[in-house]
């Protein structure tokens, strides 16, 4: 079984895993970083999202030697200015319900920011348009989006 | 779920598990949280590792039990001054934690960032629900029936504080003033709650503390007083979910399910699957074979790679189609009366109808789908069974779990955690993830502690669905617009027969299935309800808000119905039935002020209106649509809501716009097919849920109340789909009586 060497928030790992294992049970099984969250298993949920390489990316089927050698950014790793104004916004706001998809609400919203401080509303239907809230906090979600912009504004 | 464990309470069989039916006044000699550690009811942190090996969580269970003082099962203050709040119900995201949080902590003074909460494990004669008699979630109860119980372990020990207090300083407890975590006197003497908390437990508890009245609330129903005490958890990623358990050695099962209902195992060949790497064992167990490995990738390649025989004959004729149809059947012929017919009122002429509005209402299976799938993680260890799952009723989960063990009740030990949702999927009769991560273990011989992991596609197709459901329903109107007549059939599987709440059938009706007929917040005299309610081999659930999910969408889109074959405003026509309903009348007068009703809309866009009640709370929408091109468009929901005391206004404003959230994307999309007895829709890509883009501005006003706390959970799902559907009509559309929306044509824009 041969090797993957995986950059996860900074740190290097190496897995002896099947190549087509989804980074997702990579990152929950092997690494045990269990903030990234397992919803559907077929890209439609986005609860599993991680950042690769500063992109949001569904990990659920993305086969890990895709990623060997690339940049990965779980919850447990976020570091940028973005995405701590983002976190902040969502506890100053209690977006959470469930709380299941809401690493993957927040990774989404962390490249938005990342990529465009000043989203509209469509850029917001259009960037978290692949994660998927039961709950419905979609209403706090988008409130706290654009109090996370106001904040990076500041 | 409701007043529903009431029978169960009542059966002898359960008598030995019942609580007290009143409140139990904490006692210093009651029980303390380290009698429910000693009694293997372990209790879990929020956000803290669930128990690493039973080391581990006594060694950190341990550091909490040395809390300095402990007066009740409920709460706990530490030398740290930290205060612990034990939640005796399960957390899925509706805020209850906080909420039993905010009323102890309110008669407790504390200082709400010193407030930290954990679960309790089973005990039922410590935490049961106390609207039903056993400890579970649901029904939208959890505040309102811990509303006196959690406010008077607050007020116990907050009594016992001061009188520590009162000793030490030589003073009148009288003249202690605690606010904010913080003993003080007039004197300038000055402790926190932690400096003061070992002298605490010396004192004698008082029997009746004195709870505070309206006005004296400092954290209930006080404006951002209390944020929810689990969103930090769950913004980093350290919120721990059942998925989330490390045990060392823990194994990962999956179960390769019978494909269609009512099929059955003819054989199977485990050797491909045992070849996958990974794999550890492949075991039959009774809900079909489990494949266990080292992880959950190579668990599903091993299933993937099993080859089974199944005998699908039983299922084969089970269709939806089909069942609609004879559903429809069903409901237009005598069945078993729900409603007894009162005589006209004295002295008045029975009305006579001279118009007749008629319709049939057609509502699909639905599945739950909470955003996470289900799992349980089950270790059998030294004699003993552990449990790790969303238990959202622990009594049914405790007893059935130590029963596929073969163990007593004592040698079981469940531990609660967070559920990425529920919705009713949770709280079943059969525990049946529970039961099956269990049977796993018995088949791995407790080798390990083994996580059993539903995939969506396996959450999705086990059945456990609200129920198909068809009305049929004619009304007569008289000459001046009144209801004169009122004839209502229903078919829809009994969500309680055959489990262990079958005693909630009274008179041969299942409440469940006709709540929100009968009773109904309208008067309606005439009514003659005429209930049916098939078998089949898919097991139907409750789906947040139960009988609601069909019965407010049939009786509100028929009052819009009626108002129009009347000539009258939908708003009035309701109106003039609510007349002995004065919280209906609230809400509805509320919801349409802040709305504006009757004012003039765009071209192509209307409101619409719905009212509602259910689990004692209140609530009326206004939705406001937009249609184009032949599609949908919800631009903009106002929600009234009277559920009593609003103990956290926030939370309430959270649920009611998730509920209407999840309400629109089931109207708009969700329904699961049956086709040859096997569910169509598997996964979010058939059955789709509502996204961001499809979610509508929401604007809540709860009505100021001094009445006890009602709940929030469920009831602002049900007026939701008649709101949208009545301002569809009114914006030109037409009238939709099979649900989803998709099926009859309707697209969301």
């Amino acid at each position: 079984m041969p090797v993957v060497s995986l950059n996860v928030n900074g740190h290097s790992h190496k897995v002896d895993a099947d190549p087509q294992t989804p980074l997702l049970w990579v990152l929950r099984d092997e690494i045990g970083l269990t903030g990234t969250k397992f919803g559907c298993g077929v890209a439609q949920c986005g609860a599993c999202t991680v950042h690769v390489d500063g992109q949001a990316m569904r990990s659920c089927v993305a086969p890990v030697s895709a990623i060997a050698g690339r940049k990965v950014t779980t919850i447990e790793g976020l570091q940028s200015r973005a995405a701590k104004a983002v976190q902040k916004a969502w506890v100053d706001l209690d977006v959470v319900q469930c709380g299941y998809c809401q690493s993957g609400q927040i990774m989404s919203a962390t490249v938005l920011l990342e990529q465009n401080p000043r989203p509209s509303d469509e850029d917001i239907d259009h960037a978290m348009a692949g994660n998927i809230c039961r709950c419905a906090t979609y209403v706090r979600i988008r409130a706290a989006i654009h109090a996370a912009s106001a904040q990076l504004a500041a | 779920m409701h007043p529903m464990m009431k029978a169960w309470q009542d059966a002898p069989e359960n008598l030995a598990l019942v609580a007290p039916a009143r409140p139990p006044v904490p006692t210093r000699t009651g029980v303390t949280r380290r009698d429910v550690l000693a009694a293997g009811g372990l209790v879990v942190a929020i956000g803290a590792l669930p128990g690493a090996a039973s080391a581990a969580a006594q060694a950190r269970e341990g550091t909490a039990a040395h809390a300095a003082f402990e007066p009740n099962q409920f709460v706990s203050i530490g030398a740290d001054n930290l205060v612990t709040i034990v939640s005796k119900h399960h957390e899925m995201g509706q805020g209850n934690t906080t909420g039993l949080a905010t009323l102890l902590a309110d008669e407790l003074d504390a200082d709400w960032s010193l407030v930290r909460a954990e679960y309790a494990g089973a005990n039922v004669k410590l935490y049961a629900n106390l609207a039903f008699g056993m400890q579970g979630t649901g029904g939208s109860s959890a505040i309102a029936n811990s509303y006196l119980q959690y406010r008077t372990a607050g007020a116990t020990a907050r009594a016992m504080l001061v009188s520590a207090a009162a000793q030490a300083w030589g003073v009148p407890a009288a003249e202690i003033r605690a606010s904010d975590s913080v003993l003080t006197h007039a004197s300038g003497k000055r402790a926190t709650y932690g400096e003061m908390a070992a002298a605490a437990a010396k004192q004698e508890p008082p029997k009746d503390p004195a709870l505070k009245t309206p006005e004296q609330f400092t954290l209930i129903s006080r404006e951002h007083a209390t944020p929810r005490v689990d969103s930090a958890s769950k913004c980093n990623g350290t919120a721990q979910y059942t998925g989330d358990v490390k045990l060392p050695g823990l194994l990962t099962a999956v179960i390769a399910f019978p494909p269609s209902f009512g099929a059955r195992m003819v054989s199977f060949d485990a050797a491909a699957a045992r070849k996958v790497r990974g794999v550890t064992d492949v075991v039959a167990v009774p809900e079909g074979v489990a494949v266990v490995a080292k992880n959950t990738w190579a668990a599903q390649q091993g299933r993937r790679a099993l080859k089974i025989t199944w005998d699908e004959s039983a299922g084969a004729a089970l269709d939806s189609d089909a069942l609609l149809a004879h559903y429809r059947e069903l409901a237009t012929q005598p069945g078993t009366r729900f409603t007894k017919m009162a005589a006209a009122e004295d002295g008045k002429p029975a009305p006579v109808a001279t118009k007749t509005v008629e319709a049939v209402y057609e509502f699909p299976f639905l599945a739950h789908a909470p955003m996470e799938p289900q799992s349980c993680v089950a270790w059998l260890h030294d004699g003993r069974l552990e449990t790790w799952a969303g238990h959202q009723f622990p009594t049914f989960d405790h007893m059935l779990a130590a029963k596929a063990a073969g163990l007593p009740l004592e040698k079981v030990t469940l531990h609660t955690l967070v559920s990425g949702g529920s919705f009713g999927r949770r709280a079943n009769a059969w525990s049946d993830f529970t039961v099956a991560a269990v049977n796993v273990a018995v088949a791995i011989h407790g080798r390990a502690p083994v996580r059993l992991q539903y995939t969506r596609e396996d959450d999705m197709s086990a059945g456990l669905y609200r129920p198909m459901a068809v009305h049929s329903v004619q009304v007569g109107l008289d000459d001046t617009g009144r209801i004169a007549s009122w004839k209502h059939g229903v078919a829809t599987q009994s969500i309680v027969a055959g489990t262990a709440m079958a005693m909630m059938i009274k008179e041969g009706v299942d409440p469940t299935s006709v709540e929100g007929v009968s009773p109904s917040s309208y008067e309606l005299p005439m009514m003659d309800g005429q209930l049916h309610s098939p078998t089949l081999a898919v097991r139907p659930l409750w789906w947040r808000s139960v009988g609601n999910t069909h019965t407010a969408y049939v009786m509100e889109t028929m009052m819009d119905k009626l108002a129009q074959a009347a000539g009258q405003d939908p708003v009035a026509f309701r109106l003039a039935l609510l007349e002995k309903n004065p919280r209906a009348v609230g809400v509805l007068k509320l919801v349409a002020d802040k709305a504006g009703w009757g004012r003039s809309m765009p071209a192509g866009s209307a409101q619409g209106i719905a009212v509602h009640e259910c689990f004692g709370t209140h609530v009326a929408q206004v939705a406001e649509v937009t249609l184009k091109d032949g599609k949908v468009r919800v631009d903009r929901v106002f929600c009234a809501v009277d559920c009593g005391v609003a103990v956290n206004p926030d939370v309430i404003r959270a649920q009611m716009e998730g509920g209407i959230g999840f309400a629109l994307g089931a109207l708009y999309y969700s329904e699961i097919e049956l086709k040859a007895g096997r569910p169509v829709q598997r996964n979010f890509d058939q059955y789709k849920s509502l996204r961001i883009y499809e979610m509508p501005a929401v604007e809540v006003f709860i009505v100021p109340s001094t009445a006890a706390p009602s709940g929030v959970g469920e009831p602002g799902v049900p007026p939701l789909a008649p709101a949208v559907a009545n301002a569809v009509v009114r914006a030109g559309g037409p009238a939709v009586t099979r649900l989803p929306f998709a099926r009859s044509g309707l697209v969301s824009a």
